[in-house]
């Protein structure tokens, strides 16, 4: 089930970028793509044990998600650009290290957060320690909204619903 | 339109000095691996740019995306490296020192 | 006519943003502030100026030119992906050497 996915998946991609339609280029995709899947589908994928309805809800879920996280990312892009710009002596730039506490269970959870964090400009993950974030940020206002959690609530109720 | 593209490519190559600015005078070595790694991100957009102005796209997109992949690598490795060669130095506390400006 | 005016005002945003990277890179004052400047304002720059070259692409939309704009869509996500790893792994490096932080010298500390 799992591998027909990872297939499927892998020959969309080869398509895509070989973009020719004929026999041998689709041939050779063919067996590319059953050759990844053969040698490297058991470390694709690893959480394993979830109903066909749960991932089918996470993929539907995934793209509002990305839209509020490019929103996210604009709207802090335009703050970093203010700092960037302000002439004189740097006024916003007040650097801190901030620990934060996670209550997401699963890996990817985590790593979605982490790399969100790091997306956002004004903040970047430093360290990962079992369900502790050290995240250093660039002025207190980014601090401020680093704390409040909003991200955290959205990453749990797109990966993690049901699974309290 | 062309001559928008040819701009933007020109603006794109003008904001790579800066970077060779912060590659020369950086103080510590991760400063610039990180310039090196911004350039290499430009370079992309760069290639993508070249290959609408020649109209050849199809053919640079791919060349784009080798340099993307190669850029991640290198820089993953770079950090991995200098995480590796003073090993005795790792701080133990959570928070650096002070240092006023 | 309406599509090369969408691409070109994506353009611009992206590169006023690479400006706002590069004059953060010049000026910022320590490794930790330059990295928030390099990483990201650098990725989001990328990532709208690669969309309006994606959307410029499907002026005439034949196969040809979706499948070339796919492919730059399929780049910009790539980087999406790898930037936030690649500027992890750098800053985790320097924080590991112990590179010291920058705080403004009147700056009162939070508890």
């Amino acid at each position: 089930m799992y591998r027909i996915a990872i297939f499927l998946l892998l020959f969309g991609i080869w398509i895509i970028f070989s973009g020719q339609f004929d026999a041998f280029h689709l041939a050779m995709g063919l067996i590319s793509a059953l050759f990844i899947t053969l040698i490297s589908s058991s470390f694709l994928f690893l959480d394993r044990d979830r109903s066909a309805g749960q991932c089918l809800g996470e993929i539907i879920r995934i793209p509002g998600y990305l839209i509020w996280i490019i929103y996210k990312i604009f709207q802090a892009n335009i703050h970093i650009l203010k700092l960037a710009l302000t002439p004189g002596d740097l006024k916003g730039v007040e650097s801190s290290l901030v620990k934060i506490r996670t209550n997401l269970k699963t890996d990817f959870g985590r790593y979605v957060l982490a790399n969100s964090i790091t997306l956002t400009p004004g903040t970047i993950t430093v360290q990962i320690e079992g369900d502790e974030l050290l995240v250093h940020s660039i002025s207190d206002e980014t601090e401020a909204g680093l704390r409040d959690g909003t991200m955290e609530r959205r990453i749990a109720e797109v990966f993690e619903r049901g699974k309290e | 339109m062309e001559n928008f593209f040819l701009f933007t490519g020109v603006a794109i190559f003008a904001l790579m000095l800066p970077m060779l600015y912060r590659i020369l005078a950086g103080p510590t070595a991760i400063d610039r691996i990180v310039a090196v790694n911004v350039i290499g991100t430009k370079t992309t957009v760069l290639l993508v740019i070249i290959g609408v102005i020649y109209g050849r796209v199809e053919m640079f997109v791919d060349f784009a995306l080798t340099y993307a992949l190669l850029n991640f690598i290198g820089s993953l490795a770079a950090a991995y490296f200098l995480g590796r060669v003073n090993p005795e130095k790792h701080v133990a506390s959570a928070t650096p020192g002070e240092q006023s400006r | 006519m309406i599509i090369p005016i969408i691409s070109a005002v994506l353009i611009a945003l992206g590169l006023l943003f690479f400006i706002g990277g590069a004059v953060g890179i010049l000026r910022f004052p320590d490794f930790y502030t330059r990295m928030h400047a390099a990483g990201k304002g650098d990725t989001m720059s990328m990532f709208t100026i690669l969309l309006g070259l994606a959307v410029y692409q499907l002026q005439d939309p034949t196969p040809a030119h979706i499948l070339v704009a796919l492919k730059i869509l399929l780049i910009a996500l790539f980087i999406m992906m790898t930037s936030p790893t690649s500027t992890h792994a750098l800053i985790k490096a320097g924080f590991m050497e112990g590179i010291k932080m920058w705080r403004r010298k009147d700056r009162k500390e939070k508890s």
